[in-house]
């Protein structure tokens, strides 16, 4: 069970990089983008976590402390991915005025039916 | 202490403060304003430090007063006051020149966002050079990043809102993957500090951690860099962005991207690991040769001139990854240079494309399509933007006395010095496919007559020409006198080898 936080942070990457190519619909693409930021998270957590550590403040009665750092580090990354998250979205959202649409599959039908009567017409 | 001693921390903090006070103020002029005086204040100190550096040495910033490797560590040696000329220059030229672009192609009252934006994006481009910390440079990754995807979005065209997407899923997963390896190698050296970081590593260079983040470092930063079967979110980015953006992009962000990959390569992991023990060098020549070959052939068969270089620029980008895999100082140096060169012909281009879309719209329409069928007999209407894209696209090819040339001259080298007469036939093969792609704007521009309702079509005005010609003079001016680019890349890559040694 030792490598269980490993498996768990592998596991959340993979399954985020499948969804974001597997996936045909903007908004889920974005889901499994998440996923995958957020196991970058559990990767730099989990191994600044000592077992009986407190927190980094010096005292007599406490020997072992766990490493703030990784804390800090990944809430500037929540941020970036928070700030990501949203301008995907925003831009999700023009999409679907712009094409009527969030399938990637159906705005690509409509460029190429585009492609086709320019070609008739020219 | 004196401001002067406080230069490196100025180059970023000028444009990043100047995005916030252009958004305040909501004004299309002022910010235009203050942006350029951001950038123009951020090329100035890239001056004193690159002065700085060639005269005392690497410059070691410790941001407030913490040392490192416990505090941020700001680190200006020749490699990094090399880039930051080249991406706060090109951004002091592209921002006199976009006021009159984006008038078309921006709406009024979105004009304050796209300064602040742009200035967002240099001061993420300027960090991402500046800084010796790890997490720092994932930090400024993102903020350029995140604003560039906000300025293609801005494009007029509806499919910029589809470039802009899929740039933002390849680019967050280029970064995700950038931040893992960053994470490993804080695993196992417990410092974020770059330097730091480097003497740590040797403790553990063969353990599986380190190589894995080699290999995750490597496939992120390539997604950023657009290595050639990685490139896919980049011919729609710059095709459909506003001109100016496109220019401003083509010439810095990948260019950033290489440099960030430079500096992990030679600065952190050292040379022994990268291109002695593993077959990093061998993938890395078969994809530039890839790049340089397929884009530049896919670069021919394109119909609108704005994806045709930009076709061209993943070939380009080719080239200087080519330099790369060399491992040796000459093609380091070849590599270096290419940054520039090409950075500085590329975003020409780009510019004097900007001025003939505008040129080419009628007033109150949406933006023209600079598709080849339009460009008949471009050279009697418009002959100083003609004559500007065929002067930078020598440069492209590699004709002497442009900057390109001297590129390519010092990848010759680096392949000679090595015996490996095969890669000097296909330099050469592929310039010819250069040739191609550049020859078709000129049969169509010189020697096919115009459209009889072409007379609407007038060459760009002042404010566009002068500085895109600025810029094409450049591609001629490096192309003859090298003491500058050249002098400046081989002391750089002298320095980076000692390093890694």
């Amino acid at each position: 069970m030792a490598h269980f936080m490993y498996i768990a942070t592998v596991f959340l990457m993979v399954a985020g990089l499948y969804i974001v190519m597997a996936r045909g619909n903007l908004i889920k693409k974005l889901i499994g983008l998440s996923i995958l930021q957020t196991s970058v998270y559990l990767l730099y957590i989990a191994p600044g976590k000592l077992l009986g550590g407190t927190a980094p403040i010096l005292a007599p009665q406490y020997t072992v402390y766990s490493n703030p750092l990784p804390h800090v580090l990944i809430l500037t990354a929540i941020v970036v991915g928070v700030a990501t998250l949203a301008l995907g979205l925003a831009i999700t959202v023009r999409i679907r005025e712009a094409y009527g649409t969030i399938e990637e599959d159906e705005i690509i039908a409509i460029e190429i039916e585009l492609l086709k009567k320019a070609d008739k017409l020219s | 202490m004196s401001l002067s001693a406080h230069l490196p921390v100025l180059q970023v903090v000028l444009p990043l403060v100047s995005a916030p006070i252009a958004v305040l103020f909501r004004h299309g002029g002022f910010a235009a304003g203050i942006v350029t005086g951001g950038a123009w204040a951020a090329f100035a100190t890239a001056i004193g430090l690159w002065l700085h550096v060639a005269e005392f040495g690497t410059i070691s910033y410790h941001m407030g007063n913490w040392a490192p490797p416990w505090g941020i560590e700001y680190r200006v040696d020749r490699l990094t006051s090399f880039v930051l000329l080249l991406v706060s220059g090109t951004a002091a030229v592209v921002l006199p020149w976009s006021r009159a672009s984006i008038d078309r192609e921006i709406p009024e009252e979105l004009h304050y966002l796209y300064y602040a934006m742009f200035g967002l994006c240099l001061a993420g481009l300027l960090g991402i050079t500046v800084t010796g910390d790890a997490f720092n440079i994932f930090v400024f990754l993102e903020i350029s990043s995140l604003a560039t995807y906000v300025l293609i979005a801005m494009g007029r065209n509806r499919r910029a809102l589809a470039a802009a997407y899929r740039y933002l899923i390849m680019g967050s997963i280029g970064a995700t993957f950038i931040v893992i390896g960053i994470g490993f190698l804080y695993l196992m050296t417990g410092t974020l500090n770059l330097a730091d970081m480097a003497v740590r590593l040797r403790a553990v260079e063969n353990s599986r951690p380190v190589l894995v983040a080699l290999a995750f470092l490597t496939v992120g930063i390539s997604l950023k860099l657009a290595l050639f079967p990685l490139h896919q979110w980049l011919p729609n980015a710059y095709t459909y962005a506003p001109s100016a953006v496109t220019a401003f992009l083509a010439a810095t962000a990948t260019k950033v991207s290489v440099y960030v990959l430079i500096r992990f390569y030679y600065s952190v992991f050292g040379e022994s690991l990268v291109f002695e023990q593993l077959p990093l060098p061998q993938f890395m020549l078969a994809l530039s040769l890839l790049a340089m070959f397929a884009a530049s052939f896919i670069a021919i068969f394109q119909d609108n001139l704005k994806r045709l270089f930009a076709y061209s620029s993943v070939g380009q980008i080719g080239y200087i990854t080519l330099g790369l895999s060399f491992g040796s100082l000459t093609g380091l140096t070849g590599s270096i240079v290419h940054l520039l060169n090409h950075g500085v012909a590329k975003a020409a281009i780009f510019l004097l494309i900007g001025g003939l879309v505008l040129g080419m719209t009628k007033p109150g329409t949406v933006t023209a399509e600079p598709s080849f069928d339009r460009l008949a007999g471009l050279s009697k209407r418009m002959p100083y933007t003609s004559f500007g894209i065929v002067i930078a696209g020598l440069s492209l090819i590699g004709v002497p006395g442009t900057a390109g040339f001297i590129s390519k001259w010092h990848l010759i080298l680096a392949a000679l010095e090595q015996d490996q007469f095969w890669l000097v036939a296909a330099i050469v093969v592929s310039s010819l496919l250069a040739v191609a792609y550049v020859w078709r704007f000129v049969e169509v521009a010189y020697f096919t007559p115009p459209p009889e309702d072409s007379t609407s079509v007038q060459e760009a005005p002042l404010s566009l020409l002068v500085p895109a010609w600025l810029l094409v003079t450049a591609t001629i001016w490096f192309g003859f006198d090298t003491t500058f680019s050249v002098g400046s890349a081989s002391d750089a890559a002298q320095q980076l080898l000692k390093a890694a040694q």
